[in-house]
């Protein structure tokens, strides 16, 4: 099997030679509404044209998201969605598209490091995100990512300044995830209009690509944050707030974004 | 992260710059009432059987200990150039300490309040207004003081560059906890002044209750050189510390995790969540504690107590009929140790934090 980080270039590689202006990177929450409409919009993101798929674990104090993955959290959380439950989900799908879980620093504690990131690597998934760990405590995370396969993707904000910029994009992994906004996840009217240096100022740090989220609300958006630089295109509670339609919905919603992107490259 | 290290950096800097401690000195003197009594409570000596002395933090100006924390950050973000103060309250204690302090400075104030306190504590709600700032519900969870704070963080992350975070509780990333721990000192330092020039020695104990743990580690910081002084930190027993509804972290799990950016103890499930707490009293219904609490915890220099929701309200009552002081809620778990568990003592200093006057429809309702 090859490692996490090598699934996730070739993911990022083929979006690029299949002609699309960026990859496509959908965010789901583990276990919302239920666990099993969760597995089927795992499966409708695959189908609907995820190159890649960010696993959200839920946890039950999510600083870094907006009212809506935070509430789809707590609701998954309530109906007794149990860590070990969302991250199987990962397994049915990490055939098909590498899959990247996103989850908060304490559970991952609680089980212990090693562990956990052991867990990930025998289901499958090619990277994590910690949106609670901040670089100083994040060596010690590395070595054990590294020695079981895992890529340890940062995320970066436009108020990350030019040195720690640089020292996060030395020991990215995967890719770097850039957040778009200054704040918190969830939808927002705009992108922000200082996007294409945030994106640049990323790429110049790193080697691996540099992909966007935070506030990537429509077809549009995504199509813009690609053209302003993206190489992926991550796109969290615009879909979290579909999950209760149905798989089917989600699925259309996700062909409309992936669209965006290759009609992005056309134009 | 630069957020954080712009704020150590400040601190530090304001630490060493006699013209900040010169204006915090004034206020705390002539604007809060500083140095507190410190009041030898002779009828409650009576029913414990030692002599008892209280730590009048209830007499300052917003009846609380939470103004010298709030005043001495909203003088430092006047130094740092940020007009925006937000803040996260339980009680409302905070709240209002922090509203007064904007006032009194000119500072824009958004505080975050759980639903449910808003509703337990309405009378602080009003206060704030009054003062000038917005009160934001929120909603999520338990709607209790977790949230609030979490709201305040986001917040926080959104708005950071005109912004600063007035945190309520010695937790939260560095550099709160020390800072917040510096700033209430003052409560330690002047009540072991004021013991030794009473009584001409050191008390046996002193006593706080913990929420987040502000005012207990204010009160242990003027003691936590003297190796004789046993220090003792009361939480929330709420129901029953065989219950899960309780806010004891540091007496029940012996688990650490990470909560609302520090490294601590919380009450947490064996998946890593966080678990909703339980009190009485909303200035103690969190389920993490200060860093510098269980750093004292496992050092063994101080021990923690819990008290459930009936002892406080026993107390509260008691302590109001002998020596005619409303007790906070909160300030109650600290004195129902000392009157109904703490067994014998040569002499006991006990903080009380706060003033009662903002349970009363939480405490006529529960006596029915």
């Amino acid at each position: 099997m090859s490692n996490g980080s090598e699934r996730i270039a070739e993911a990022f590689a083929a979006a690029r030679a299949d002609g699309r202006s960026a990859a496509l990177m959908p965010y789901m929450m583990a276990g919302y509404p239920d666990l099993a409409s969760s597995r089927a919009i795992a499966r409708a993101y695959v189908e609907g044209g995820a190159d890649l798929i960010e696993l959200g674990i839920p946890f039950s104090d999510p600083l870094a998201d907006g009212p809506v993955i935070h509430s789809a959290a707590v609701a998954a959380l309530r109906t007794g969605v149990r860590v070990d439950d969302a991250l199987a989900i990962a397994r049915e799908i990490a055939a098909d598209v590498p899959v990247v879980a996103m989850c908060y620093a304490n559970p991952i504690y609680a089980r212990g490091l090693e562990r956990f990131v052991d867990a990930l690597a025998s289901l499958g998934v090619c990277g994590l995100i910690v949106p609670d760990l901040p670089m100083e405590e994040a060596p010690a995370v590395l070595e054990i990512c590294d020695a079981h396969g895992i890529a340890l993707v940062p995320l970066v904000a436009p108020t990350t300044p030019a040195e720690r910029l640089a020292a996060i994009g030395q020991r990215a992994r995967g890719f770097m995830y850039t957040v778009g906004v200054t704040g918190t996840t969830g939808e927002r009217a705009s992108l922000d209009e200082l996007l294409p240096d945030v994106l640049a100022r990323a790429r110049a740090s790193t080697s691996v690509p540099v992909a966007v989220g935070f506030g990537i609300s429509t077809a549009t958006h995504a199509a813009e944050a690609a053209a302003a630089g993206a190489d992926g295109v991550i796109v969290g509670t615009r879909l979290v707030r579909a999950a209760s339609e149905g798989a089917d919905a989600v699925k259309s919603l996700v062909q409309e974004f992936a669209g965006a992107l290759r009609d992005g490259a056309l134009g | 992260m630069p957020a954080l290290t712009e704020l150590e950096d400040a601190w530090i800097a304001a630490s060493a710059d006699p013209e900040y401690h010169r204006r915090l000195d004034l206020l705390l003197n002539d604007y809060v009432g500083r140095p507190s009594p410190l009041y030898l409570a002779e009828r409650i000596s009576e029913v414990a059987g030692h002599p008892v002395y209280l730590k009048r933090e209830d007499l300052n100006h917003t009846g609380a200990h939470k103004i010298n924390n709030a005043l001495g950050q909203a003088l430092l973000a006047q130094r740092m150039g940020k007009r925006r103060i937000i803040a996260e309250t339980g009680a409302g204690q905070h709240g209002v300490a922090t509203a007064t302090a904007c006032a009194l400075l000119d500072l824009e104030c958004i505080v975050y309040m759980g639903t449910v306190d808003m509703q337990r504590q309405r009378p602080n709600v009003l206060r704030m207004e009054l003062l000038g700032a917005s009160v934001v519900g929120v909603e999520a969870g338990a709607a209790t003081l977790k949230e609030a704070c979490s709201a305040a963080i986001r917040d926080w992350v959104t708005n950071v560059e005109t912004t600063h975070y007035i945190i309520g509780s010695c937790v939260g990333p560095a550099p709160y906890p020390a800072l917040v721990r510096d700033l209430q000192r003052v409560i330690g330092d002047e009540a072991r002044a004021q013991i030794l020039e009473k009584t001409g020695r050191l008390p046996q104990r002193a006593i706080a209750c913990v929420g987040g743990g502000s005012n207990a580690i204010g009160l242990f910081a003027g003691f936590i050189d003297d190796a004789e002084v046993e220090l003792i930190g009361v939480e929330a027993a709420g129901e029953g510390i065989d219950t899960p509804r309780h806010g004891a972290p540091l007496t029940v799990a012996r688990s650490a995790g990470v909560l609302h950016g520090s490294y601590s103890a919380i009450m947490q499930d064996e998946d890593g969540q966080i678990l909703e707490a339980h009190s009485i009293s909303a200035g103690l219904d969190y389920p993490g504690a200060g860093p510098e609490h269980a750093w004292l915890r496992d050092s063994g220099r101080a021990r923690y107590v819990a008290v459930t929701d009936d002892d406080a309200l026993a107390a509260f009552t008691q302590v109001t009929r002998l020596e005619g002081i409303i007790p906070a809620l909160e300030s109650s778990h600290a004195l129902a140790w000392v009157i109904e568990h703490g067994g014998p003592s040569e002499l006991d200093v006990i903080c009380l934090s706060g003033r009662g006057d903002k349970d009363l429809a939480e405490v006529l309702e529960r006596l029915g």
